[in-house]
């Protein structure tokens, strides 16, 4: 199996978020950046294929500036053969399908076997690249894969619906599946990995220019009209008060 | 029609989804002097026709295909492209459910028309249409506007309008043809299934004490357990922390998981990811315990506590068995 994994890189949970004057982006050099969640479930089931099968191959491919060459190494150094970068400025390009147009035209000469992507990522939240990939590509889709069974030319993949509910879905090859979280238990790099990553391929490709067809106008801290009642002091009053609201205010004690 | 609105099925009911994108398309044809009309497709159709046409949505285009009759990706895209290509609408609206998530980005490829995903809010002002959308985990919102002509895909959040607020109506049925072959059809689907909840049934309990990422690592959950048991509530968590397998998966909040509505939810380190949120805003008292003042779940908490959950937890054991 030849795989394709998307990895993007994406603010942490804990980093600083300013937005920047012209508030059409945030401050990217305030930001402490980390591979997208759903992206590190993806690379790890690629590898899993590969070492099952043993044989096969797993290429990273990511878009963006060069900063993210520090996910893609992070990438290679978990075990990933070789990585593609597709360079180009993504302050504001927050289109969908740009975004997949190029990944659709850096990815369709290998003829991968599989794409896997996150099934969201946690800055855009688009929730929706690897999908229109698969289409621009002619490949079968399924999104929010929980597990993977292969063999025999074709993929069966367990996919999360609402509520707690699963369905299991066959699909023929080539397919582009988005993962959800959970299906795995991602490794970390060993130093080996991180040694090796150092020789491995990152081919650097700049995509041709495309229109967009959505566009961010501005980008603000949200406000809630609801009255949250703030609960203040040392560690110990804060406990006292909420002991005191637990039995007069919410009446549970 | 200018505004196509999709429904999904629901065994044999319109999506809560769906209901809602009737009232988000009601305000916009409102606003911008727009027709409207709704979608139905799949075994279902019968049903879903019927009870749209009871809505005012301009009329009901019902799509009857044996290939729809399950759902596949494959074919509900293939489909929805064929009735926007006939109908040519500007907007196409759905709810942002599970199923849109899975074909609707194909539709948008096919057409090479925008998909605006996971609104929570739209202002028509001035006749421009802008969506809003939540970005960073809900930390922050942008407004987002489609550029080039239609059509335009959008879909809402849940509960970004409210299904009450659907306007009823009496619409006229009118049948559409789409010409779907086998062969374009690369997935074949077995049944839904419900995994088993292990005993754990959260609906009933009066006090949930649930824990997200920020409690840390595993070894901290005992302390998450205790303080559930002091307060004689039930543990519950965010995804990620079932994800790491800290907790079995019955015990996750949220659109993956259960939806509970006790009389006290206490979040701790939770960040409010809407996901999560869907399964316990319905909650009477929601009280909220994180480092980070910013975190979107004080948005929707009735108490909040910054501080860590690490140094409260405890003392809030301490204090109740002291009691
Ligand atoms: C299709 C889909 C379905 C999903 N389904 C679900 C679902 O059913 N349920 C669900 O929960 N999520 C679900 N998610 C994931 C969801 O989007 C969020 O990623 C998740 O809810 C975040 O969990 P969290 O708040 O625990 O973690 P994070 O977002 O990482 O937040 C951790 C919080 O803890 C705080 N914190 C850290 N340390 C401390 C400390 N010591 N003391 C106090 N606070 C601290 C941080 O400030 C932060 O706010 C789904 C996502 C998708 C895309
Ligand atoms: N710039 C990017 N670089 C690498 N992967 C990306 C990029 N944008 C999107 N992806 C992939 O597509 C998934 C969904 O992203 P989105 O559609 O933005 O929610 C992510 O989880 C990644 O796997």
């Amino acid at each position: 199996m030849k795989i394709a994994v998307l990895v993007k890189q994406v603010p942490g949970a804990e980093s600083p978020l300013p937005i920047h004057s012209n508030q059409k982006w945030v401050d990217e050099d305030a930001v402490a950046y980390v591979m997208n969640e759903s992206d590190n479930y993806a690379l790890e089931e690629a590898l899993q294929i590969k070492e099952a099968n043993s044989e096969g191959e797993v290429v990273v491919i990511s878009l963006g500036p060069d900063r993210i060459q520090k996910v893609i190494r992070e990438a290679l150094a978990k075990g990933a053969d070789r990585a593609i970068h597709i360079q180009i400025d993504t302050v504001g390009a927050i289109d969908p399908l740009a975004t997949a147009s190029h990944f659709a035209d850096a990815l369709k000469e290998e003829n991968f076997d599989l794409i896997f992507s996150g099934l969201q990522s946690d800055d855009f939240g688009m929730a929706q690249t690897g999908v229109i990939i698969g289409e621009m590509l002619g490949m079968a889709t399924a999104s929010l894969v929980m597990a993977i069974e292969t063999g025999g030319g074709k993929i069966k993949v367990k996919r999360e619906l609402e509520a707690g509910w699963f369905q299991w879905v066959s699909l023929s090859l080539p397919a582009s599946l988005t993962i959800q979280s959970g299906l795995n238990t991602p490794r970390y790099p060993s130093l080996k990995g991180i040694m090796g990553a150092k020789k491995k391929e990152i081919k650097v490709v700049t995509p041709n220019p495309v229109e967009a067809n959505q566009s961010l106008e501005k980008i603000y801290v949200p406000h809630s009209d609801k009255q949250t009642v703030m609960i203040e002091g040392s560690v110990d009053q804060m406990v006292e008060k909420l002991i005191h609201t637990f039995r007069n205010d919410i009446k549970v004690l | 029609m200018d505004i196509l609105i999709v429904l999904e099925d629901n065994n044999g009911k319109i999506h809560r989804m769906g209901l809602e994108s009737i009232a988000a398309a009601q305000k916009m044809a409102n606003d911008l002097g727009l027709s409207m009309g709704a979608l139905v497709m799949g075994k279902n159709g019968d049903a879903l026709a019927e009870q749209a046409s009871g809505f005012n949505v301009g009329e009901v285009i019902k799509v009857n295909n044996k290939l729809l009759s399950s759902y596949s990706s494959d074919g509900y895209a293939e489909a929805v492209k064929q009735v926007i290509e006939q109908e040519n609408p500007t907007y196409v609206l759905f709810g942002h459910s599970y199923q849109v998530r899975d074909y609707a980005p194909r539709v948008s490829a096919k057409l090479m028309k925008p998909f605006l995903v996971d609104n929570v809010a739209m202002n028509t002002e001035g006749g421009n249409v802008v969506f809003t959308k939540q970005m960073f985990n809900a930390k922050l919102f942008s407004d987002i506007t489609p550029v080039s002509d239609g059509p335009y895909l959008v879909s809402f959040q849940s509960a970004a309008f409210s299904s009450e607020n659907a306007v009823s109506g009496s619409a006229s049925v009118r049948e559409a043809t789409v010409n779907l072959d086998a062969s374009m059809i690369k997935t074949e689907s077995e049944e839904p299934f419900q995994e088993e909840a292990g005993g754990v049934d959260l609906t009933s309990a009066e006090i949930i004490v649930s824990i997200g990422r920020g409690i840390g690592k595993e070894e901290n959950i005992p302390l998450a357990e205790t303080l559930a048991q002091a307060l004689g509530g039930e543990l519950a968590a965010s995804r990620p922390v079932v994800d790491a397998g800290w907790l079995p998966a019955a015990h996750q909040i949220g659109s993956s998981g259960q939806s509970v509505s006790p009389q006290m939810y206490l979040a701790l380190g939770i960040s409010g990811a809407i996901q999560h949120v869907v399964g316990m805003k319905g909650s009477k008292n929601i009280v909220a315990i994180n480092k980070d003042p910013e975190a979107p779940i004080f948005e929707i908490a009735d108490y909040g506590v910054v501080g860590d959950v690490l140094e409260i937890i405890p003392k809030l054991v301490e204090s109740l068995k002291g009691d």
